[in-house]
């Protein structure tokens, strides 16, 4: 939990990683992708406070207590979502998989949801691994990165039949959660991998699950705020936006969080610290802190006040996940009103009802 | 190992689709001639091939690449022999839009009178060999990149363009609005009505790129697919909507700068902090 001027705010990471990313882990013949994504992940890191910075050698592989001191003794975290990214075309063991989140959270009971993932393209082995990993971890989530390379394919869209078909085992199985994660390649590479046109199709066709667009859509910010402020369980995960811009980019992270708060609305916008790229603590201390810049361009945004803040630190995250939240830390007399309305084509009256 | 991309300036053309709307101006007919000017005797100077690549952007951020700190350096040799090396903010950077860049840094080149080859190396990518490659003997995406690929990448290239159109809406009505005009008052206006201005050059530059309507008379307002005047009722959600796209755009490109600064100490030619 993290406390300033006699708030109690409850924290839920929803979006961290315990991944091995060192060069034993690395496939032989694939040394310089897997070299490529932790320098490209690094540079992220970069984006934060430099007081915050790792070396790259420890930044490829840390141990158990660096993860449980950085996130819940120093960064404020309650509960963490393990989000796995597996990358076993670059990474021998993949790069965070639900079993390796699982073996070390098992040492912390009750600090850890076990997000895992499907990939459509590994077919029925893909369905009996969903299948296990649901039984043995209780995930309610998945994680799912439609860039990954798997057997001469460089990516997929959710919209595919083939991820339909896991979509619907994943419901069937209890799955509410389905984290979605765009990278640079797709296929076909003609079209932009970074288009989040299918993420709308599943959520129009699966409207029991939520689907939680993580890095609030970057690069296409624009096109995931519009497609989520027409589909009720569309939410933004922001890692990433407070990682990459709250320090480095002031201005424009006032502006990102503005639009988000008008089309998205502080019910459905979820923290994340994409741990280890960046540590929990500045970005909940910097978050909690933040306004909008006094200047005008800011005045049409929807204010922020400590319930949206406390919503978007842990208490949606808790509402998706069923985490039990202690009643010191819930909104008295629930909070203010959320700041999304459906765009009704006079923005003007917008700003005035968000504050 | 970085895949040399070397070829003749007058071979061949980049790729059998015509009609890219950017870069249209620099593409010869299929099988016909390579744009070339000069002629025996120009020698070329490094500021001229410098010129050239000012002119050309990234296509998801709509700014040059010399601007941006993309260009790592460009020389060029007495006998018109251009080399040019990019690079980008990760290793990672998606193919499609770095084949554009490398593809456009070609061409631009290339068209500089006097140069006898070009030379576009793009560093440190996981597609360099691909894209210096493929660019180098003119095969086009979808041969470069075979089998993961089903066109080439006009479509790709038009749809930013219109995300460019979006955004240089907002950049020239948000003063106005700010200013007290209404959103319906814009309806009214035509791009002759708007003080000169940079970013109104830039609009315009864009439309006319996508063929859609630049002229003074043409509506300030108008769908970036269809060029159409925007109906009174839309107006609010398409300039609500052009803020978020020229938000998104701006964000990305402080990013980029950022990641590109971690990974290269040194600035690019030509590069601008923003």
């Amino acid at each position: 939990m993290y406390e300033k001027d006699g708030e109690k705010y409850f924290v839920v990471d929803g979006h961290m990683h315990y991944w091995n990313a060192a060069p034993d882990n690395w496939v032989p013949g694939a040394e310089q992708y897997a070299k490529g994504w932790i320098e490209c992940f690094h540079a992220y890191m970069g984006l934060g406070p430099p007081e915050t910075h790792w070396t790259l050698e420890h930044f490829q592989k840390y141990s158990e207590d660096d993860l449980m001191k950085d996130v819940f003794e120093d960064g404020y975290v309650d509960v963490a979502i393990f989000q796995p990214t597996y990358l076993l075309e670059w990474y021998k063991e993949g790069f965070n998989t639900t079993e390796r989140n699982a073996e070390m959270g098992k040492h912390h009971p009750g600090k850890f949801v076990y997000n895992t993932r499907f990939d459509p393209r590994d077919g029925d082995e893909g369905l009996k691994a969903l299948r296990e990993n649901v039984d043995r971890y209780g995930s309610k989530g998945l994680k799912l990165y439609t860039a990954e390379w798997n057997n001469g394919s460089r990516g997929y869209k959710l919209s595919d039949p083939a991820a339909y078909r896991f979509l619907e085992a994943a419901q069937d199985l209890g799955i509410k959660n389905v984290h979605v994660h765009k990278g640079p390649t797709i296929w076909p590479l003609d079209k932009d991998a970074f288009d989040v046109a299918d993420v709308d199709h599943a959520a129009t066709d699966f409207p029991e699950l939520n689907f939680i667009v993580e890095h609030v859509g970057l690069p296409r910010i624009d096109d995931f705020c519009y497609m989520a402020t027409q589909e009720p369980n569309v939410y933004a995960g922001l890692a990433v936006a407070i990682g990459a811009l709250m320090h480095a980019r002031p201005k424009f992270f006032a502006r990102v969080m503005g639009e988000l708060l008008f089309w998205v609305g502080e019910d459905k916008m979820l923290f994340g610290s994409d741990y280890a790229i960046w540590e929990p603590k500045w970005q909940i201390e910097g978050f909690v802190d933040w306004d909008y810049p006094d200047e005008p361009q800011f005045s049409d945004y929807p204010r922020v006040n400590t319930a949206t803040k406390k919503k978007i630190l842990g208490l949606n995250a808790a509402r998706l996940y069923d985490i039990d939240v202690p009643p010191e830390y819930q909104l008295k007399n629930g909070g203010t009103p959320g700041a999304h309305e459906v765009f009704a084509g006079e923005p003007e009256e917008h700003a005035a009802s968000g504050t | 190992m970085t895949a040399r991309a070397t070829a003749s300036a007058g071979s061949d053309v980049r790729s059998a689709t015509a009609g890219s709307p950017a870069r249209a101006d620099r593409r010869g007919a299929p099988g016909g001639e390579a744009p070339r000017s000069g002629g025996p005797g120009v020698i070329p100077r490094a500021s001229t091939i410098f010129a050239a690549l000012q002119t050309v952007r990234d296509p998801e951020l709509d700014e040059p690449i010399t601007s941006l700190g993309f260009v790592a350096s460009a020389a060029v040799s007495a006998g018109g022999d251009a080399e040019v090396r990019l690079r980008l903010p990760t290793y990672f950077c998606a193919p499609n839009f770095a084949y554009l860049m490398v593809a456009d840094a070609y061409d631009a080149v290339c068209a500089v009178p006097g140069v006898r080859r070009a030379e576009i190396l793009l560093e440190d990518h996981f597609a360099s060999d691909v894209i210096n490659g493929g660019v180098a003997a003119q095969s086009g995406f979808v041969q470069s990149f075979d089998g993961e690929a089903v066109s080439e990448l006009d479509g790709l290239r038009a749809d930013f363009l219109r995300k460019a159109v979006l955004a240089g809406t907002d950049q020239v009505c948000r003063p106005l609005l700010t200013a007290g005009t209404a959103p319906s008052e814009l309806l009214g206006l035509t791009l002759g009505d708007l003080p000169p201005s940079v970013p109104l050059d830039r609009l315009r530059q864009r439309r006319a790129e996508l063929g859609l309507p630049a002229g003074d008379d043409a509506p300030l307002v108008i769908d970036p697919v269809t060029g159409d005047p925007v109906s009174p009722d839309a107006v609010p959600l398409h300039l609500r909507r052009a803020q978020s796209t020229r938000i998104g755009i701006e964000a990305n490109g402080g990013i980029c700068r950022g990641m590109l600064r971690h990974r290269y100490e040194d600035c690019g030619l030509g590069e601008e902090e923003q």
